[in-house]
């Protein structure tokens, strides 16, 4: 009896004690929210307005991240305030989040801060962060639960130190043409140990164009089990310990959450912090990080997938508004004309008046704006006080508060008017243009907001160095390369931005317009091509004859197989070279292989000249790593389930090209094969040949060298390959081509006139 | 006061937020609510009654906007206004018997300048409908001329004082009655289950409801022995949550599908369901998959009985259901949103996507397809409702108090 009574006080006592920590866990969830992406991508509207209240369906976005926050059982919320922080301060002192029982919201406000790393410096300084904190932005739209994913992360915390951050990962396919996920977002390569759901390794910008990836061979080596995914999306969601913020105080060069933070943390041993992953199912998160994804979670959330944070809801003060038949959202006081046709899956705002014989369809229209008749508007986002004129027509837009479109303007899909716009009369605003009332800034002088190591940043850097000329490198038309007049019709004010962060080539990625067809067979093309690379890799000296039985080869049509012809003579050329690269073979005897190859293959010296080349290039970027090779081959065995032409390189470090090895490796091999090279340019003829292939290769298989053609071009007239007459010639033809073909030419006018003026003081 | 506001606003976010949910739960702390709303409200020292009426229509609204959907809120606002001027009345009714000695012309001079529409009553009349007769004393302070003519206002505001306070009590009292039939309304309905459910028979039931739960369990312990199937009650499935409890109570119950309740209906000798709202024509807003039920049991002559407590009767007429009192839940209830965000891609060129996932809450049932209700005050047919209704709210309630702008 006694025994028993003092088990049972034992028990009760190891009761308490396992109840002890808990209560410590109990104490309130915090949560960090970030009023600021520290990106420019939402520009030129963020110039005016800061993301997190850019109106989500007539809803400031930081409503739906707050509302979850509350709803998910978070007691304290720091808001971090920077770019336009007076408004975001202003704005929630208004609303009702300020007087929330058990909910507190507090705002910490700073102007020079230029990441996200800086921010979390700064919340460290001021010590207000005691437990597990949640750390999200503030354009996360999410109806998931956080229970069990906060249960997980602490009862690892309890089992090992070292585990001080829970990421929220999320189920998402990237679709195979575009290598995007649906949220516009870049595919994500993670690699997660399957058993302890640890994450081993991260890279968001993996680089498309050489179909590879890197992994540590040591992941390999010490893991017995990982599972390497394409089809997860980071939710941006993160269960921090407090340590995180203390990791940041010490790594003080940490700026980006992901591409420092968790990068740092997996490569670097020697403190032994891990992170760990939490898949969720069926509940709905994504975040709002650029054009593409607030057009897909404005959909999403019409199609009520983030119940209850829907329009009909009044989860945080907004204007009530009611659902009608076919999923047909209507404030009150809406006038609309009897011959209106409003179609499914729109919203409209309070107090706005629609005109006769407008359509709308797919639409979100914001509140007191107002739209004559015979307009056109399809899945566009209009803001609030829009007055749009009689006969416009608006596909795939955004359109801010108090823009004016006068009558018969008309935006092509992708463009965003910013605050205050006027569109003059029948105007055409050209597709994917950005249209704001204040001057684009120049390069890299951002004030409030930077982009932090961006993958291509070093076009852009490179671009300023270039000046003017490179200046115009994206436009599209003639008339927006006069960027900084206005330009917008009668009447009209404001500036059209032009597109300096990636150009043209990847502005379609990340608009709100759906992306074109003809891109979409495009781009299936180009990955049809890369397939046929990776065979050809793989079977790198088999002969042609295997793959002819290719789809394509089968159809017998002259054009197809005189084009796979040359393909297959490029590939057979390519690897002769790099086999006399590798086994140092005398320069005749290649020539005598090469020679012989033209003969079977039918072709000219031209080609011939263009494939060499070709290879050369090849070889230059390639150089790096060519060591790796053999690793690499035993790789793509191991990946052949592995559903994308992506490979893995196992090698020790991500090769990353600054731009001057690259310019190096290039001079070197130029100057080593020269003879190979001459041997084939025998006419004017060959020698543009060379130059336009070198111009497509800029533009698709090694987009490497696209800021590098003008200096290349310079290397191969130093070393005589190319005569002057060739790249003037060269120059006059492409003088009456399109404008997105004179990309290069625009690069290197000042070359061009150098010659020029050299040829005319020798007549 | 701001004690209360805070009450009020805290309810009306929980409402807001779909925290709280189900007409019991709702009902419950509508009631609460308002019983504290009458404990601290100021008393003018005139015409405590009206402004009593006032501040709960005000709080009234605020929830109603809040979700209009959960209709008990409504119900349960109308019944305490129903209540207030009840209890108001049964004073007023004296000091009118005593006014009618003295000034019995002038009442009826006022009733009949003030309510041309109502001026055929007679001053008989005016004593037996008291409605019309509290009518006439809301509207005596307002009119100038009245007050002229009222020779004994004097005496009526001293009563009217003295009255207020035991009209305070009073209500609290009644409001008080109202929570305890709120809470016990369980008990009062599975009372009944015995006369309904016979040995050996075949009960089926539709997802999961507390009052059928009860009203079953009530007639198991009473050693009746019958079997119940259960429709699980697609998307959220509480079939399941009522096959474990009735399984614990030792009841044999059996799960099937919601399409399959075609198939077992004939075997069956009575549905009963429990619903979200009882509407004003008999019919009833009910889970979604009740239609399709009510029709089978209608199809095979099967009684369809519907278990129902006083607070779920809604005063309204269903008028454009789909639109006005439905709710459109999440689509994640129906399908996982990975496996089919291939489908919903609105990236590619015709930009909307060809997937749509609807999720309604509720479903109507018309009366025709309804052979009874079991309500914690006895059984009624649906043709008897109206009357209920008209038991439960005074009829200057009724129009629910629409905004400007709708």
């Amino acid at each position: 009896m006694g025994a028993q009574k003092k088990r049972a006080a034992a028990a009760a006592a190891a009761a308490r004690v396992s109840e002890d920590p808990d209560d410590l866990a109990r104490q309130p969830l915090q949560a960090i929210l970030l009023a600021d992406s520290f990106t420019t991508k939402f520009r030129p509207i963020t110039l005016e307005r800061p993301k997190v209240l850019l109106p989500l369906l007539n809803v400031p976005m930081i409503n739906y991240t707050l509302a979850w926050l509350e709803a998910a059982g978070v007691a304290e919320v720091f808001v971090f305030c920077c770019a336009h922080s007076k408004q975001v301060i202003d704005y929630l002192e208004n609303s009702e989040w300020f007087s929330q029982p058990n909910f507190t919201v507090k705002t910490i406000e700073s102007h020079n801060i230029i990441s996200a790393g800086d921010a979390l410096r700064l919340i460290y300084e001021q010590n207000v962060i005691h437990g597990d904190f949640v750390l999200i932005s503030g354009d996360t739209v999410s109806n998931m639960s956080l229970t069990q994913a906060l249960q997980e992360h602490k009862e690892r915390k309890k089992k090992d130190n070292n585990a001080v951050m829970t990421m929220i990962i999320k189920k998402s396919k990237p679709s195979p043409i575009t290598r995007q996920s649906r949220l516009g977002t870049d595919e994500l390569f993670m690699a997660i140990d399957p058993n302890t759901k640890q994450l081993l390794y991260y890279e968001d910008k993996a680089d498309h164009s050489k179909g590879t990836i890197c992994l540590d061979k040591m992941l390999l080596a010490e893991n017995p089990s990982i599972s390497l995914h394409n089809d997860k999306q980071d939710c941006y969601i993160d269960i921090c310990s407090p340590e995180v913020l203390s990791l940041f105080t010490d790594n003080f060069d940490y700026q980006h959450l992901r591409r420092h933070f968790v990068k740092g943390l997996l490569l670097d041993d020697i403190m032994g912090y891990k992170i760990f992953t939490h898949e969720i199912h069926s509940s709905y998160v994504a975040r709002i990080d650029n054009y593409r994804s607030y057009d897909i979670v404005s959909k999403d959330i019409i199609q009520r997938w983030t119940y209850p944070y829907v329009p009909d809801v009044k989860f945080c003060g907004n204007r009530a508004t009611k659902l009608e038949r076919r999923g047909m959202y209507r404030a009150s006081e809406i006038e609309q004309s009897r011959s209106a046709q409003v179609g499914s899956f729109t919203v409209i705002g309070y107090g706005t008046k629609i005109g006769s014989n407008s359509k709308i369809s797919d639409s979100v229209i914001g509140e007191g704006c107002t739209i004559g008749s015979n307009v056109l508007i399809e899945g566009s986002y209009i803001w609030d006080n829009v007055i749009i004129e009689d006969g416009c027509e608006l596909r795939h837009v955004i359109v801010c508060d108090g823009v004016i479109m006068k009558a018969g303007a008309v935006l092509k899909p992708g463009v965003v008017l910013s605050f205050k716009v006027v569109i003059g009369e029948r105007f055409v605003v050209p597709a994917y243009s950005k249209v704001s009332l204040l001057q684009q800034p120049t390069v890299h002088d951002s004030d409030e907001e930077l982009e932090y190591a961006d993958n291509s940043s070093g076009t852009v850097e490179f671009s300023s160095i270039q000046g003017t000329a490179d200046q115009s490198n994206g436009e599209m038309t003639s008339e927006s390369s006069e960027a900084h007049k206005p330009k917008l019709g009668t009447g009209g004010v404001g500036y059209i931005w032009s597109i300096c962060e990636g150009g043209q080539e990847e502005e379609w990625r990340h608009s709100v317009a759906p992306i074109p067809e003809d891109k979409l067979a495009e781009l299936s093309e180009a990955m049809d091509d890369d397939q046929e690379l990776v065979t050809q890799d793989r079977t790198a000296l088999s002969t042609s004859g295997e793959l002819i039985s290719d789809s394509n080869a089968s159809e017998g049509d002259d054009n197809e197989d005189s084009k796979d012809d040359s393909v297959y003579f490029e590939k057979e050329v390519e690897a002769t070279f790099l086999r006399a690269v590798e086994e140092n073979v005398k320069v005749d005897h290649v020539i005598l292989e090469v020679n012989s190859l033209r003969l079977s293959y039918n072709m000219t010296s031209a080609d011939c000249a263009g494939a060499v080349f070709y290879s050369m290039m090849k070889l230059a970027v390639k150089t790096p790593h060519s060591s790796a090779r053999i690793a690499y081959m035993l790789a793509v065995g191991l990946l052949s389930l592995y559903p994308s032409p992506f490979s893995m390189v196992a090698s020790n470090a991500y090769p990353i090209y600054l731009s001057g090895e690259l310019q190096q490796n290039t001079a070197n091999i130029i100057t080593t094969w020269q003879k190979l090279l001459k041997s084939y340019l025998l006419e004017i003829d060959e020698e543009i040949e060379i130059i336009l292939k070198f111009e497509e290769m800029c533009l698709e298989s090694a987009k490497e060298f696209s800021p590098l053609f003008a200096r290349i071009l310079h290397i191969l007239y130093d070393k005589d390959i190319l005569q002057e007459d060739a790249i003037l010639r060269w120059a006059d033809e492409k003088e009456g081509a399109d404008e997105s073909d004179k990309v290069f030419v625009r690069q290197s006018e000042k070359f061009i006139q150098w010659l020029r003026e050299a040829s005319e003081e020798e007549d | 006061m701001p004690d209360i506001q805070a009450l009020v606003s805290d309810l009306a976010s929980k409402l807001r937020k779909r925290r709280v949910q189900g007409s019991y739960e709702t009902a419950r702390l509508t009631a609460e609510l308002l019983r504290a709303v009458i404990l601290q409200h100021k008393e003018p020292t005139t015409n405590g009654a009206a402004s009593l009426i006032e501040a709960v229509r005000r709080v009234g609204e605020q929830l109603i906007a809040a979700n209009p959907v959960e209709l008990a809120v409504g119900n349960i606002v109308r019944h305490v206004l129903h209540i207030i001027r009840e209890e108001d009345l049964s004073p007023l009714t004296d000091i009118v018997g005593e006014l009618k000695l003295s000034a019995e012309d002038d009442v009826e001079d006022i009733a009949e300048d003030e309510n041309s529409q109502k001026s055929s009553a007679t001053t008989d009349g005016c004593l037996l409908k008291p409605p019309l007769l509290l009518a006439v004393f809301e509207h005596l302070p307002d009119s100038a001329t009245a007050c002229q003519t009222f020779s004994s206002e004097n005496i009526f505001a001293g009563k009217a004082d003295k009255s207020a306070k035991k009209l305070k009590s009073e209500l609290i009292k009644a409001v008080n009655e109202l929570i305890e039939d709120i809470n016990t309304c369980r008990e009062g309905i599975a009372e009944q289950a015995m006369e309904l459910i016979h040995q050996n028979e075949v009960i089926l039931t539709l997802g999961h409801s507390m009052f059928v739960k009860e009203f079953l369990c009530a007639a198991k312990e009473k050693k009746r022995s019958f079997e119940v199937f259960i429709a699980d009650g697609a998307p959220k499935f509480e079939g399941h949550i009522l096959a474990k409890e009735l399984d614990k109570k030792g009841l044999k119950a059996i799960v099937i599908t919601d399409s399959a309740v075609f198939a077992m209906i004939s075997r069956v000798n009575m549905v009963i369901v429990g619903v979200h709202a009882v509407m004003a024509n008999g019919g009833v807003i009910a889970p979604v998959g009740l239609h399709v039920l009510a029709l089978a049991a209608k199809k095979h002559d099967v009684p369809f009985v519907v278990v129902a407590s006083t607070h779920e009767l809604c005063s309204l007429y269903p008028h454009n259901l789909e639109v006005l009192l439905n709710e459109m839940r999440c689509p994640s209830e129906l399908l996982n949103f990975e496996e089919f965000s291939d489908c919903i891609d609105y990236r590619i060129a015709s930009s909307s996507s060809l997937l749509h996932v609807v999720n309604p809450a509720f479903d109507y049932v018309p009366p025709e397809l309804i052979s009874l209700f079991v309500t914690d005050i006895g059984g009624y047919s649906p043709s008897y409702i109206y009357r209920l209704i008209a038991d439960y709210y005074s009829s200057e309630d009724l129009p629910p108090q629409q905004k400007p702008a709708s």
